[in-house]
Formats: structure tokens, C-alpha cells, sequence
């Protein structure tokens, strides 16, 4: 195959980027696309020009790491597929791709292609967890978890934490990361002892970084692990639920 | 050096149980003045973080990562053993303790073996305390499958993202102690080197991967928590980031590296499909529990999968060992499969596979259980090799996966620096020759969670009311010096290759030579070829960009710089272990039926490595009061 790529280039943070083209002959349908962008780089570089900069880690699809805006598609143009494990057989031979960063003003360029997610883990640390100590764990079996509860939670656990959610929001809103964290949490028994301090902490903090939901639903089809925009509506539903609870009567069934 | 691995006297039962109260214990007021340094933050440095955190230790935590998140735990699919017996199939912590020592070919450490047997069950208590969704049954309870080289379903998995949930699991609980302030978390930062002062490690030098800038970070003591190195083979399942740099750095100032030459190929992994291949991906091994593996009987059968009728297929793993069938360990598998490829049955368009049938498993039990077991493996093979696994057999091929070797340490987990400890896949303890499925993530969690929190205070009460060392110390000037120096020196060769294809070219030598089989005049050829390729390393290497950004390439070419030292010594103890055992398997020592023969009375021991001009190769031996020594069969 050959295609002609338009790569967004951007020195540092503070610099201006622009998109540079580059003719790219000889591409295997076979490859990936981050191969296909590893053999740019070591073209580039043999051509003494400085290879492009993208994240990349696991090339499984688990780890996040990668997350490229492909033709104004967040991850490219394959449902539930991470960048990693998008294969230059869903294009075309002469096609134009245009390659750029995630988008969003809590994700600043660090440089090309790579941009600043820690945002991410500011929201995971002002909430998304449970607060257990190691060594004070009852025994595992003592806490039965209905079967359809388990299931839905590991279906919002399983985000990977790409960012292709506020990527492909309009607004840069991260609710559909925010939710499965927190449906994954409060779908437990274990997670209900903070239930409502946890939806108010992680709201809070993700609205000091993103833009506002206005159920566009463009997260859920860039979601590269099809998590459901369901866990947005039990976010804001706790969300508001907590401001009335009066949590010393938490105990009672 | 010495080699005193500080086993406890007693029992094995008792060994841990009487070491914890043997241990000094720090006050949980006096906690506060220590602090500690983390480098890594997967299953077991983000383990080792939180709950060090939680006792109220000052961490310090260090990752290369974007997100501590991103660690390569995350990609571990299949589960984690524990002996529970929910299954009430005969499970028990011995039973644990015993199949891990087998599995590993006799070759680990029996009191550190025992001791993750028991953390083991503590270990799910505490996740599923922390929220991690594993499997349940109907009635609400843990449900659990089987791995290879073990005849009980000991396995707890969260379906094929395992590792995903249970990093996430102690991320959660790091993330909230840097919430707290009890850990200084420092993202884009890469461990370059371990500074020790009068004998005992006292903080590390790290480059901000966004900066460039070199920074010192100090500590009453250092832990290593940084994985393994399948990569020195280049293309293998690990992430393309992990790399063997902190480990080796750490060997370099005096950390004896143990069992170098105990790598494990999987049998489960994609084949490669041509040479431009980044990395290679991992079909769990919990497939093997529904899904048969065979090659057509005929060498050359160009028929589609499915139109090979059943009397002209080979199910050789069930053939060759019907007691455990398409569940033996990973190097009986593996071995058996290239056996296969030896003999030109290799299926696919490289023939460089071998089919892993889901045919009568969907016919059992129907497509729809087989798509809620393994959902996921099936559409990640499916993205990639565009064939549908649920019509045509999966095409599996081993791979490069998992490093049993790594640093030597004792029973606390404290390497032979003093204050430096290496935990999870890190160092060498608990696996041997061979590492069992599902045995990772348990060993990973023990360390970070059940052993490490308390062996380090041992050490730590001796510095009761004692300053780390101020990072204006000349050691960390010398030693920033020395890593400023070594990106100056990649960045100035100015030759005509990339680091990548140095890379490429030594995971061919390694993969061919100290691979799946070795032979002396493979390894010696190696260890002729691979200086070789090093000194053009050295001198036709080109780094574009520059020091003070964001380069990728040149954090690439400081981790394959290592690696060519590492293969070296690899190459080294391969030579040297003149014997079969576990995934290290040397074709002068097999059986007729080409089984690995293992020779106790002269190798019962692990190798540890000293650094050199000429390595120094030590041995600490080996004894075996509770298990054994046989043989193993899986016949």
C-alpha cells in the first residue's frame, strides 16, 4: 500500500505545531498502524529528520497508553479498537491520513503526538478507590456480589484510561471516564461504604479540569472498550442522590 | 560476596510466621522519619507503595509511565492462583507450595516458595476488599478455572483483564495515598542509576523524560520493583517500553544478578506475520482449558483447518501426555510445539504455528459460554489476524514472555546491596527455572503487599533517627555526572543506524542461540556475535534530537546499550548451566523423547552473577527437605 500521512508536528508544549506530509510507499495491510508509524520514524530518521513522537506501550490494547486522532476519529475508524491494535487493512491503498493529538485543553501537547493525561489520575485520586488497608481485608468469600453486579462493574472497570472519551466530546468533558470509575465502585458492596462521598469528590475534581456533558454520546462510539454512556446516567444519579443523603443513617437497609 | 539467603530456622509451615516475629519492628509513629524509594509501579510496586504508605513510611514513587496506571501488569490476561479450595478439589497451601516448586523445575527457593503459598490467600481478601470485579458464580460467590502443570481450579480471574484489574486494584490504593501526601509520585521519570554510599544504597538518579533534566532522589532504602527483560529477544509479549535498564544499573554497583538465563517462552502467542512485527501478543493460557492444540499428521497439508478430518489431526499435547493433556506447563508446551515446526508441521502461511481449536468446545458447551470465557482474546486475535477464531482454529506460536532470573535476593527480598530490595518479577526468588500460569500476579501482590512492608523494617530500625543522605552528596554528583555523560555519549555517535534496528538484530541472535533450545556452539557463537554487534553499537549508532525534550529514541538506545550486556551474561549462564531444567532447556541434556534432563547433583543451585570485567559466577545451593526432587513427568 501506499499513503500519504499528514502528521501533526509540534516541538514543545509552548511551541506551534503544524501538519507536515509525508509520502509513505510500501506499507503491508498486515501492519499496525503504530508499525506502520514505526517504519515512518526509522525512514525519517535514516533521512536524518527527527522521528515522530507518539505514546505507545503494551501494542495490546490494555495499557492506554496510545491514543491518536486519525482522520478526526478518535483511535481511527474501527469500533472498540484501541490505536494499537488498528491494522492498515481498514484503509485504503492512496488514501490521506491525518494524524493528530488528543484535542482538549486538560491535555496539553507535550510534543507531536504525545499529550499531558495526568488529569486523569488527579480524578482517580480525589475518590476512585476504596479505602482498604492492606492486611485488614475479611475473607473474600464473606461478601457475595450478585452476578449481574459483578458484570456490570467490570464492564466499567474495564476502561483503559485513554482519554479517547474527552478526545471525541465536543466539549472535552470526561464524564464517561469519570462514570465507569465510579459505577465500577459503586456497583460493589464494598464500594458503598463511600459511595456518595466518592461521586462528589470525583465530579468535583473532574469539573476543575474538563468541559461540561451534554449527552452528545460521541464518548461511547470512540470508546475503544465500548463503555456504556448508561454509567454517565448512575453517575448523575448518585451525584444527585448524595446531596440529599444524610449519611449517619448509611448503616440501615 | 556472600550469598546468605537468611531462611528462618523451623518448620517450613512455621518459617515465616517466626521470622515476622523474629524481625524488628519501627513504631508506627517512628515510621514517618524513613522514607523509601519505589521504582516501578506495577502489581508489585504500586502494592509495595500503597501499603508502605498506609504504614506511614514517606515514598517516594518513580515511573517512567505517563500514569503509574500504564505499568505492564496490566496486560497479564488470564488470573491469579490462590489456595482457597472454593473448588473443595483438594487445594491446600502445601499443594500450592508444592506445584509451584515442580513447576519450576526444582530450581527456586523452598521457604520463599511456601511463604507466597500462604500469602496467596490473603492476597484475594484483599482485592476483593479493594473492588476488584473477579468472576462469581450464580450465587454470588468467587468462581475459579484451571492453568497449566496443576490438577485443581485454583485460578480467580476478572475475565481476560486480570492483570488490568488487579494493577487498577493497587493503583486505586496508590493513587489515594498520593491523594493523602504519603506518596510523592513522579510520572516520565526513568531510574538511570542506584547510588550507594559506604556499601549500602541511599537514592537513585533519574532523567525526566519531558526535560531531560537528571535528578537525584534519596531514601533510607531503594526498591526495585521493575520487571523483567524479555525484551533483550526484541520481539516478545512484553511492552515495548519495559526494559532491564534500573536492574541492570543496580547490578553494575553491586547487586549479584541471579539465573539470567531462566527466560520462559509462551506457548500461546500470535505468530508473527512478517518482519516489520513490533511485538508479539499473548493469548492467555487459560484458552488451553477449552480450546485442543494440533497440527495436521501430514507434513505439507495445504487444507483448510476445518476440512483436515479428525483421525488426520495430531492433538500431541493429549498424545503425548494425556494426564494433563493441553494443560501442561508452559515449557513442556512450548518445547512441544517447536518439536512440531522441527518436523515441518507448522501450520498458517509461514507455517510457524500450531492450531489451538475451539471446535469442540463450542459444541459442547455452545458459542455463547465460549464467548463469555474468553470474549475478548477471541476479537483481539481477530483484529489481528482478521480470521475468525470461532469458525477457523486460533494459530499460536511461543513467544518470549516472562524472565524467572533476575536480581539475587535473600529471604527479605533485600538484594546483596544493602537497602536495595527488588520484588515482583525483579528479582529471581519464587519461580526457578519455570514460572507456572497464573503464579505472576500472586508473586507480584506478595511482595508488594505481604512481605516487603514488613522485611524492610528490619533494616530500616537500625537507621532510627538518621537523615537520608542529602542529594548535594558527591555520590549523586558523581553519579548524575555519569548519567549526563551517557546520553551526551549516545547523542554524539552520530553513525547511520537506529538503536531500533541494534535492537532487532541482538533479538535475532538471542532468540536463535539462547532461546528456546541452546547448544555450547550456539551460545559461544553468541557470545562471539554479540560483542561484536555491540562495538558497532558504539560506534555507527544515530540518536536524532535532542537532551533537554521529550526523545523517544534516545531512551531507546540507553535501554538496548544495556541489553547487549545483558544478553552477554545471559548467553554467559546459559553456557555455564550445563543441564536442562524449566524453560532453560540445552540440547546436550534430553531424553530420547527429547524431554529436559536435569541434572541435581552437580546444578542444584542458583547461579548468581557478579559484576565484571570477567563476570564472576557464585552459587547459592539449593536444598530440598519438603519436596522431592524427581523427575517431573505430566504423563
Amino acid at each position: 500500500m501506499r499513503i500519504s500521512l499528514r502528521v501533526w508536528r509540534q516541538k514543545g508544549p509552548s511551541s506551534p505545531g503544524a501538519l507536515a506530509v509525508y509520502d509513505v510507499p510500501d506499507i503491508s495491510p498486515d501492519m499496525s498502524f503504530l508499525e506502520m508509524l514505526d517504519i515512518v520514524n526509522e525512514r525519517l530518521a535514516t533521512d536524518g529528520e527527527e522521528p515522530i513522537a507518539f505514546d505507545h506501550d503494551c501494542r495490546e490494547g490494555i495499557c492506554g497508553s496510545c491514543g491518536l486522532m486519525i482522520n478526526g476519529q478518535a483511535h481511527g475508524p474501527q469500533q472498540g479498537t484501541a490505536t494499537c491494535q488498528l491494522h492498515m487493512r481498514k484503509f485504503n491503498d492512496g488514501d490521506t491520513i491525518v494524524v493528530e493529538p488528543w484535542r482538549a485543553t486538560a491535555f496539553p501537547v507535550i510534543k507531536d503526538l504525545v499529550v499531558d493525561r495526568s488529569a486523569f489520575d488527579a480524578i482517580v485520586s480525589a475518590g476512585g478507590f476504596i479505602s482498604i488497608a492492606t492486611g485488614s481485608a475479611p475473607e473474600a468469600n464473606l461478601i457475595p456480589v450478585p452476578y449481574p453486579a459483578a458484570e456490570s462493574a467490570m464492564d466499567a472497570a474495564a476502561c483503559i484510561g485513554c482519554g479517547a472519551c474527552v478526545a471525541a466530546c465536543p466539549n472535552s468533558a470526561a464524564q464517561l471516564f469519570t462514570s465507569a470509575k465510579i459505577a465500577h465502585l459503586n456497583l460493589l458492596p464494598q464500594g458503598q461504604p463511600e459511595r456518595w462521598t466518592r461521586v462528589e469528590t470525583m465530579v468535583d475534581t473532574m469539573e476543575e479540569f474538563f468541559g461540561s456533558c451534554t449527552n452528545h454520546g460521541e464518548c461511547e462510539a470512540a470508546c475503544p472498550k465500548k463503555i456504556s454512556i448508561d454509567f454517565i446516567a448512575l453517575m448523575n444519579r448518585d451525584y444527585m442522590l448524595a446531596k440529599f443523603k444524610n449519611r449517619s443513617l448509611m448503616g440501615q437497609r | 560476596m556472600q550469598f546468605n539467603a537468611k531462611v528462618p530456622d523451623g518448620p517450613i509451615a512455621d518459617k515465616w510466621n517466626t521470622h515476622r516475629f523474629n524481625m524488628k519492628l519501627v513504631a508506627p509513629t517512628n515510621k514517618r522519619q524513613f522514607k523509601v524509594i519505589v521504582v516501578g509501579t506495577g502489581l508489585a510496586g504500586a502494592s509495595a507503595a500503597a501499603t508502605m504508605a498506609e504504614a506511614g513510611y514517606q515514598v517516594t514513587a518513580l515511573t517512567y509511565h505517563d500514569s503509574p496506571r500504564r505499568a505492564h501488569s496490566i496486560a497479564a490476561q488470564g488470573g491469579i492462583n490462590a489456595a482457597k479450595n472454593y473448588q473443595n478439589d483438594g487445594d491446600s497451601i502445601h499443594r500450592l507450595f508444592y506445584d509451584t516448586v515442580k513447576g519450576g523445575d526444582y530450581r527456586s527457593r523452598e521457604a520463599n516458595v511456601y511463604r507466597l503459598a500462604e500469602a496467596s490467600v490473603e492476597i484475594i481478601d484483599q482485592c476483593v476488599a479493594q473492588g476488584v470485579p473477579f468472576a462469581r458464580e450464580y450465587g454470588g460467590l468467587l468462581d475459579n478455572r484451571s492453568f497449566g502443570g496443576v490438577q485443581v481450579a485454583r485460578t480467580f480471574y476478572a475475565r481476560g483483564q486480570t492483570g488490568q484489574q488487579l494493577l487498577l486494584g493497587a493503583y486505586q490504593s496508590m493513587m489515594r495515598q498520593v491523594g493523602l501526601g504519603t506518596i510523592d509520585l513522579h510520572t516520565q521519570t526513568e531510574v538511570l542509576d542506584v547510588v550507594v554510599v559506604d556499601g549500602r544504597a541511599v537514592g537513585v538518579v533519574a532523567r525526566n523524560l519531558i526535560s531531560g533534566e537528571v535528578q537525584s532522589f534519596s531514601g533510607h532504602a531503594v526498591v526495585l520493583a521493575t520487571g523483567g527483560y524479555s525484551n533483550v529477544f526484541y520481539l516478545s509479549t512484553m511492552a515495548k517500553k519495559s526494559n532491564a535498564t534500573a536492574i541492570w544499573r543496580a547490578h553494575k554497583k553491586g547487586a549479584a544478578f541471579a539465573n539470567p538465563c531462566f527466560t520462559q517462552i509462551h506457548p500461546t502467542c500470535i505468530p508473527a506475520s512478517d518482519e516489520f512485527q513490533s511485538k508479539l501478543t499473548l493469548m492467555s493460557e487459560s484458552l488451553r482449558n477449552d480450546g485442543r492444540i494440533w497440527v495436521p499428521k501430514k507434513s505439507g497439508d495445504k487444507r483448510p483447518a476445518n476440512e483436515i478430518p479428525e483421525e488426520e489431526r495430531d492433538y500431541y499435547l493429549e498424545r503425548i501426555y494425556p494426564s494433563f493433556g493441553n494443560l501442561v506447563p508452559r515449557d513442556v508446551a512450548s518445547r512441544a510445539a517447536q518439536r512440531m515446526m522441527d518436523q515441518e508441521l507448522g501450520v498458517g502461511p509461514l507455517h510457524n504455528g500450531v492450531y489451538l481449536d475451539f471446535r469442540d468446545a463450542i459444541g459442547r458447551l455452545g458459542a455463547d459460554t465460549i464467548e463469555s470465557r474468553y470474549g475478548n482474546l477471541f476479537e483481539m486475535y481477530e483484529r489481528i489476524t482478521d480470521e475468525n477464531p470461532y469458525q477457523l482454529p486460533m494459530r499460536i506460536y511461543p513467544a518470549p514472555h516472562y524472565t524467572m532470573g533476575g536480581l539475587w535476593v535473600d529471604y527479605n527480598l533485600m538484594t546483596t546491596v544493602p537497602g536495595l530490595y527488588a520484588i515482583g518479577e525483579a528479582n529471581f526468588s519464587d519461580h526457578g527455572a519455570n514460572r507456572l500460569g497464573a503464579s505472576a500476579l500472586m508473586q507480584g501482590l506478595a511482595d508488594g503487599y505481604f512481605v516487603l512492608p514488613y522485611t524492610i523494617g528490619d533494616y530500616l530500625a537500625d537507621y532510627l533517627n538518621t537523615e537520608a543522605l542529602a542529594t548535594d552528596h558527591p555520590a549523586f554528583a558523581d553519579a548524575e555526572a555519569g548519567v549526563a555523560g551517557d546520553v551526551e555519549r549516545l547523542l554524539s555517535i552520530n553513525g547511520t543506524r537506529s538503536a531500533d534496528w541494534f535492537h532487532r538484530e541482538l533479538g535475532k541472535i538471542m532468540i536463535e542461540h539462547c532461546g528456546m533450545s541452546r547448544s555450547a556452539e550456539g551460545l559461544e557463537k553468541a557470545l562471539s556475535e554479540i560483542p561484536a554487534l555491540r562495538a558497532e553499537f558504539e560506534s555507527d549508532l544515530r540518536v536524532l534530537g535532542e537532551e533537554d525534550s521529550l526523545n523517544q529514541s534516545l531512551e531507546n538506545a540507553g535501554r538496548v546499550a544495556d541489553y547487549f550486556e545483558l544478553a552477554e551474561l545471559m548467553c554467559r549462564d546459559a553456557l555455564d548451566r550445563e543441564e536442562s531444567c524449566g524453560g532453560h532447556f540445552r540440547v546436550e541434556h534430553q531424553t530420547e523423547e527429547g524431554e529436559a534432563v536435569r541434572r541435581d547433583a552437580e546444578f542444584a543451585f542458583v547461579s548468581a552473577w557478579e559484576y565484571g570485567e570477567e563476570p564472576t559466577r557464585h552459587a547459592e545451593p539449593l536444598s530440598f527437605e519438603n519436596v522431592k526432587l524427581a523427575q517431573r513427568s505430566y504423563k
